[in-house]
């Protein structure tokens, strides 16, 4: 596929529009989407299967792919483990699926899933670097915590304590929560700190002093935190965004410090235009507050989506998923059933309301992907909401995101 | 009856960071850039080599207390890399060096089981320890061990890799749409290993991939090492190319496999070689002398007089005598960073042979360090490479040889050209690939499924 540069046009400018990203997971976000007719449950493991969807979603044009990814198998209990067979159970390391599909792509980026709480941040500092060099600058990494217990097992470092439901909103919980969200932040601040460790131009190549680089414009970044330190610099040189893209789901509270202090990209759950606003307003302020502009935080509305051609087929798709998986659906993010045509009227709605744009977690792969590559896409191109081309070869020219200066910098 | 001929296994090492690798020639291109990675693994496969090899190193070198700047600086990150390759390569093996001192091993075993799904079966791990505080400073767990531990952490640390690995069978996924069974039991993926260093339990989450589990290489050439390597490797990466060295490493090796209830077929032995090429002998003799001056520039032949002196010899000149004082003795603490220092085990004795060595060739220090340094593996036509590497390989002094070029990207193009076609018409190097994953090309057989986890309840028709 080309790149080429979105010429002038009647289209609206392209600060209006809408910033479309899609959530990969397994074969779809319903439990039962794995056994719709055009599912490929077998290949959940096959790289041949993430490049068809990632080829769709670049099609449609979409800003970027998520891939999610956990350090523990799936389970319908958040807190717990369980033991069912009847779900889609097993997944790869999604920053490696990231780095098997990047080069086949043109013009979309990739955002994986890294799981913080359990990892060592220059392991994933270099590999999202990586990944932003096979991909030519279109790499972010959306960091998860992760505060099972059963998960903490299989590393053995530390204990975490079991956490419910019924008891998450105890101030002990919550004190907890807040230590895992911080601990983000502080592993934010140390990857950032690591892709700028090497300055732009600090390989010389200077035969005459025989010189590969210029040592000056290497820093220690000299990270001494609560839960680690980390020395630097990194072995990886600065990667082609200078920074790739973090960004991270919040849900309220701590995890809007986060979404405001640390990342690029703030995925939010909104149920509706009123609270599509609030949030940007709340995250807005939260921005102020640690000095940051608002304009470098891109929000993103989550939706799961149901798309068909018409609302009746749409609710009768999700009826059918919902008693193949022996229970209805629920989820964090606001659930759609019904048109292409009927999305892009919400989208539009809570675009206007403040958010950049959206996340959409498909029910069921590939049908919900391509309803929204075929058809919602176009009919937000219609709207003048939506881009005809990739406007710039890296992800953050496409979010609208400047280059950042390297914070070590001197000249 | 005479000995069968050997079939060679060939590998292409992608340059590294050490002074080997010339950057300054003009031929040279990017370390990082995905393009240089993409034309080196392509030479490589249309070499119908066996896989192409990564190193590691997870801290920046230094010397004199200042980031290492005379050679090649900065990598990308093995695992990533590594699968992006699997996208542009469809048969090259994918080996990566992987520390297992700084790292967990649910962690490591779902990256390379990722990794051999994601390549088809390609995937292959070059087992490594470090122990260095120095390179823990960059690390949460700022791991850093006793020396006498870092091969029983790595054994352990192997050990529950393959636990991790063989906790699924290969039968679990049924995603069977019709009946709803995604899984044939509740248990796959269920482990728990309790040892000094690891003590885990739970559900491994990645599918059993293509090869079972990644070739597994080592590196290290101690007691410990040799070991190691006969106990649970599938090759070896060694650094003895020369014939006699090699022959004695090999029959060593070799010889180990028997004590682990193994045969000599199931661990290749791979030297490192570098190697220069030319149109007659002559010419590459003259090439390669370039191409030392070249690795060996003042500056460097400084530094490496500075590494065993473990003192600052910066206003030494480089065309002169060596020093006359001796070597500061006790820890290094010049360099950093650098698993070469640590073979300097007794600092004068090697001081004292290098002196002698200087004065009985008449050298300069820069033209005794290229000495000691060592010349390329193999220099000569096509002609002469190709009859002694096969020589090498049917004298038992080797399987094969994993290649490092000094030029990045393009120095194994001349070998796949011109030496390759070479080996193939004698019938020692295969014409195109037989086999789709590692393993095959290896000669290795596919590793059987394991029996079913100890740790579920639900084994059935399996005797044990």
């Amino acid at each position: 596929m080309s790149v080429s540069v979105r010429k002038a046009g009647p289209v609206a400018n392209s600060s209006n529009h809408v910033h479309l990203a899609v959530a990969l997971d397994g074969a779809g976000w319903h439990p039962a989407a794995w056994r719709e007719a055009d599912a490929r449950p077998a290949e959940l493991f096959d790289a041949g299967y993430w490049a068809d969807l990632v080829a769709e979603a670049e099609r449609g044009l979409l800003d970027f792919v998520t891939i999610e990814d956990s350090l523990g198998l799936q389970s319908d209990d958040p807190f717990e483990p369980d033991d069912r067979t009847d779900r889609v159970r097993g997944r790869l390391d999604a920053v490696l699926i990231a780095a098997r599909i990047a080069p086949h792509s043109r013009g979309i980026g990739f955002v994986p899933t890294a799981t913080v709480t359990q990892t060592e941040p220059f392991h994933v500092s270099k590999s999202i670097a990586t990944l932003d060099y096979v991909s030519t600058g279109r790499a972010g990494v959306r960091v998860q915590l992760s505060a099972r217990h059963d998960v903490a097992d299989h590393f053995g470092r530390r204990a975490l304590p079991r956490l419910s439901a019924a008891a998450i909103d105890d101030p002990a919980a919550q004190q907890l929560v807040e230590e895992y969200f911080a601990e983000a932040a502080d592993y934010v601040e140390v990857l950032r700190r690591l892709w700028d460790s090497w300055e732009d131009d600090a390989e010389i190549r200077d035969v005459a002093t025989g010189r590969f680089i210029d040592r000056d414009k290497l820093h220690h970044i000299d990270f001494d935190g609560r839960w680690f330190s980390v020395k630097g610099p990194s072995i990886t040189p600065r990667p082609p965004q200078g920074q790739p893209i973090v960004a991270a789901l919040g849900h309220g509270g701590t995890s809007y410090q986060l979404i405001a202090s640390s990342t690029d990209v703030g995925f939010v759950t909104p149920q509706d235009a009123t609270q599509a606003a609030d949030i940007a307003g709340e995250i807005g302020a939260l921005q102020r507050a640690v000095g940051r502009s608002e304009d470098t935080v891109r929000l993103f509305g989550d939706v799961v989506v149901f798309l068909d051609d018409e609302p009746k087929t749409a609710q009768a798709r999700r009826r059918r998923l919902d008693d193949l998986a022996g229970t209805e659906y629920h989820s964090d993010a606001e659930i759609f059933v019904g048109t292409p045509a009927g999305l892009a009227d919400i989208l539009q709605e809570w675009h206007a309301a403040g958010l950049s744009g959206f996340r959409l977690r498909p029910a069921a792969l590939p049908h919900d992907l391509t309803q929204i590559t075929e058809k919602l896409v176009p009919e937000l191109r219609r709207r003048g909401l939506f881009r005809t081309a990739y406007e710039s070869t890296t992800l953050r020219g496409v979010l609208g995101l400047p280059r950042p200066a390297n914070r070590y910098a001197t000249t | 009856m005479s000995k069968p001929v050997k079939q060679i296994h060939l590998a292409a090492h992608f340059p590294g960071v050490n002074n080997t690798t010339v950057w300054s020639d003009p031929a040279a291109g990017s370390h990082v850039e995905f393009s240089s990675f993409t034309q080196f693994a392509q030479t490589a496969e249309r070499g119908k080599f066996d896989f192409l090899f990564l190193a590691e190193g997870l801290r920046l070198r230094e010397q004199n207390g200042q980031i290492y700047d005379l050679d090649v600086v900065g990598r990308p990150d093995t695992f990533t890399v590594l699968a992006a390759l699997a996208a542009v390569t469809e048969r090259l093996g994918l080996t990566g060096t992987i520390n297992s001192t700084f790292n967990e091993p649910y962690e490591v075993a779902r990256q390379f089981a990722s990794l051999d799904h994601l390549s088809g079966g390609r995937a292959a791990w070059n087992v490594v320890t470090s122990w260095d505080a120095f390179t823990g400073e960059n690390f949460r767990r700022g791991g850093f061990l006793a020396e006498d531990q870092r091969y029983e952490r790595a054994q352990t640390f192997l050990q529950t890799t393959q636990e991790l690995f063989d906790s699924w069978r290969g039968d679990e996924i049924v995603a069977d749409k019709d009946s709803g069974v995604f899984l044939s039991t509740p248990h796959a993926g269920t482990f728990a290993h309790k040892d000094a260093h690891f003590d885990i339990h739970g559900r491994f989450n990645v599918p059993r991939s293509p090869q079972g589990r990644p070739v597994i290489f080592q590196a290290g050439d101690s007691e410990q090492g040799r070991d190691f390597a006969a106990r649970a490797a599938d090759a070896i990466f060694s650094r003895h190319s020369t014939l006699d060295a090699g022959q004695a490493f090999y029959d060593d090796v070799k010889g180990r496999l028997a004590r682990y209830g193994r045969r000599r077929d199931q661990l290749l032995i791979l030297p490192a070689a570098t190697f220069v090429i030319g149109d007659t002998d002559a010419e590459a003799d003259e090439i390669a002398r370039e191409v030392r001056l070249a690795q060996v520039s003042p500056q460097t032949a400084i530094k490496f007089l500075e590494q065993l002196w473990n003192r600052d010899l910066s206003d030494h000149d480089p065309d002169g005598p060596l020093p006359s004082a001796d070597p500061v003795v006790g820890e290094n603490t010049i360099s950093r960073g650098r698993a070469s220092v640590r073979m300097f085990r007794d600092s004068i004795a090697i001081a004292n042979e290098w002196r002698a060595k200087a004065e009985a060739q008449n050298l300069t220090t820069r033209e005794l360090i290229i000495e000691v340094l060592g010349r390329q593996s193999f220099v000569g036509s096509a002609q002469t490479i190709a009859a002694t590497i096969n020589d090498f390989v049917q004298a038992d002094a080797s399987d094969g040889f994993i290649l490092v070029p000094h030029i990045t990207p393009g120095g194994l193009d001349p070998f796949v050209d011109q030496v390759v076609p070479l080996l193939q018409e004698r019938g020692v190097f295969r014409t195109d690939y037989t086999g789709t994953t590692l393993r095959d090309h290896l000669g290795l057989a596919p590793l059987p499924a394991p029996r079913r986890n100890a740790n579920a309840d639900d084994a059935t028709g399996v005797a044990s």
